[in-house]
């Protein structure tokens, strides 16, 4: 078994997970209580990697953060290093990858809130953040937890996009599934079925979880 | 007590339907009832009072603070209003104890003082959802009070009850809400409620306010028809309970006597009568079953389509509705005698408000 693949790849999705839940709350807060109009457009931008191939998303990704686009050229003048084929330019990929298996459990979550609970807490004169944090947040959290454990479980079994972006440098972009790939590419059926197997173990166990513990955020996750 | 509430709001909702509500509170008024039938526009008015929803235009002042005005460009957030809001199904944060939820927005002080005024310190550990619901409503009560509002909103605040707590608990909310010394607006569709609840009332009727005023006087003098019609009850009579015997109530109203069923009431009590229960004969001799036989003169007799309302001076003012048919067969006119018959099940008290 590639035990470093799999540290690898429990690293990165420790790290996209923490960096979704700072910044996929807002998002969902926005897309749960905003009444703009061109709201549909940012809900259909952040669910884009739903049906994306992975390959289109690691292409634009990519090209993005190459060292001739502004967001390269900004790290590497920051950092003096490389966004593409580094862990650093792999997590951001990641970040995007799983953004709306964090951002929709939450929103629904946030959504699902009675209202009239927030209005009660305005009336009591707390502030609007305030009453996010004292009311919204403690009623979603198992849809926190469950967007939390997806996005966790999405980016471990990533291929693709660590394909296009990440490439395949060991201890520093191969995780697990291009491990596996790797194995089978090199006919060693034995260390590819070891991986897979402890991938599987794992995947089923987290989900195994997330199906304990809300019911009803899965329901309105849409089927793909 | 922090004084008056003036209240000109318009906004239109959908189409067919325009709020255009101008709501004048005195600073002597306790509580105020807001009342309508449902749909008329009542809880939106509350809300816009709390700032939770905006009018279109219009301008909102409490006690001489500016809360709303289109013209100026001011509209107060509501956290700063200082409007404690009591909602229908009361709110009541569903992740904290009673003691968090009384404790949501106040001082230690406040809320501990809350707690036992209302009798909660019993289920200072429990949740929301393993309180009865008359229960709930008074940790809602002491939740808004221990914020320390200018001025409550109550939404209904009885519907959620079943029938017979909400007899119980209009009596003590009305003693509770006098305790507190806030000022009241309380919203409801019941005018059993309203009699019970409020000192000033305020009449809603497809959006418009159409009358504000005692609420005996309300009741007494319809402005109009519509209001006429949401009331009800024509007769709202003062009385006092003057003995009971086999299970009924002799009440005193004006110089006459008026007997009911017994309910347990004591002392000064108002007597809600229907007009359309109060029968009108001529020959005061007749044997029925109705208890009540009161004699009196014909004040006025106002046609009203196939039906007649027929004022009486009984000693006090009572109101029948007759068919215009029985009113012409029986030639009422003005100035003539006749005999009011009720029947003791007719008559419905209410506690007086204090």
């Amino acid at each position: 078994m590639d035990w470093q693949a799999i540290w690898l790849s429990i690293r990165l999705a420790a790290a996209t997970t923490a960096i979704l839940l700072v910044t996929g709350l807002p998002i969902a807060y926005w897309l749960a209580f905003s009444t703009r109009r061109w709201k549909f457009l940012v809900e259909a931008l952040v669910a884009l990697p739903l049906v994306l191939p992975p390959t289109v998303l690691g292409f634009y990704v990519l090209l993005a953060m190459g060292p001739r686009s502004p967001l390269g050229a900004l790290y590497g003048r920051l950092t003096g290093g490389m966004l593409p084929f580094s862990f650093q330019g792999l997590l951001l990929a990641s970040v995007l990858y799983s953004l709306p298996f964090t951002v929709q459990p939450v929103a629904a979550a946030f959504a699902g809130v009675d209202r009239k609970l927030l209005e009660a807490s305005w009336c009591l004169g707390v502030t609007r953040a305030a009453t996010f944090r004292r009311v919204t947040v403690p009623l979603s959290v198992r849809g926190i937890a469950t967007g939390a454990i997806l996005s966790f479980a999405h980016t471990l079994g990533e291929f693709g996009v660590v394909l296009m972006v990440g490439g395949n440098i060991a201890g520093s972009t191969r995780t697990v599934s291009i491990s596996i790939y790797d194995s089978v590419q090199a006919l060693d059926y034995g260390a590819a079925g070891a991986t897979s197997l402890f991938l599987l173990a794992v995947s089923f166990t987290v989900l195994a979880l997330t199906y304990a513990l809300q019911r009803r955020v899965w329901a309105v996750w849409p089927g793909h | 007590m922090a004084g008056s509430l003036s209240c000109v709001c318009r906004k239109r909702l959908s189409k067919a339907f325009e709020l255009d509500a101008k709501l004048e509170v005195p600073e002597r008024a306790a509580v105020t009832v807001l009342f309508g039938p449902s749909g008329s526009g009542k809880t939106t008015l509350l809300r816009m009072l709390a700032g939770l929803e905006r009018p279109g235009s219009g301008r909102i002042a409490f006690g001489g603070r500016v809360w709303f005005d289109a013209a100026q460009g001011i509209d107060l957030p509501t956290q700063e209003r200082r409007a404690g809001f009591l909602f229908q199904d009361y709110a009541l944060f569903p992740h904290l104890t009673v003691e968090q939820n009384v404790g949501y927005a106040a001082s230690p002080e406040a809320a501990r003082r809350m707690m036992e005024s209302f009798a909660l310190t019993g289920l200072r550990e429990r949740r929301p959802g393993a309180i009865s619901g008359g229960q709930q409503q008074r940790v809602a009560l002491a939740r808004a009070l221990a914020a320390e509002p200018a001025l409550l909103l109550l939404d209904e605040p009885l519907s959620a009850l079943d029938a017979a707590a909400r007899q119980r608990t209009q009596g003590e909310l009305r003693r509770m809400l006098l305790h507190s010394g806030v000022p009241a607006i309380v919203v409801t569709h019941d005018r059993m409620e309203a009699v019970a609840l409020g000192d000033w009332m305020a009449v809603m009727v497809d959006g418009t306010v159409r009358q504000c005023g005692t609420v005996q006087d309300v009741f007494r003098k319809p402005a109009d028809v519509a209001v006429a019609e949401s009331l009800g009850v024509e007769n709202v009579l003062a009385a006092e309970v003057a003995g009971r015997e086999g299970g009924l109530l002799t009440l005193m109203v004006g110089g006459a006597r008026l007997q009911c069923v017994d309910a347990g009431e004591a002392g000064a009590v108002l007597a809600c009568v229907r007009a359309e229960d109060v029968a009108v004969t001529r020959d005061g001799s007749q044997v029925s079953s109705a208890r009540n036989r009161l004699a009196g003169r014909v004040s006025a007799v106002i046609p009203q389509g196939a039906l007649a309302r027929v004022e009486l001076d009984c000693g006090f003012p009572l109101v029948s509705v007759v068919t215009a048919q029985s009113a012409a067969e029986m030639g009422l006119r003005e100035g003539e005698l006749v005999t009011a018959v009720i029947k003791a099940t007719s008559v419905h008290l209410v506690a007086a408000v204090e």
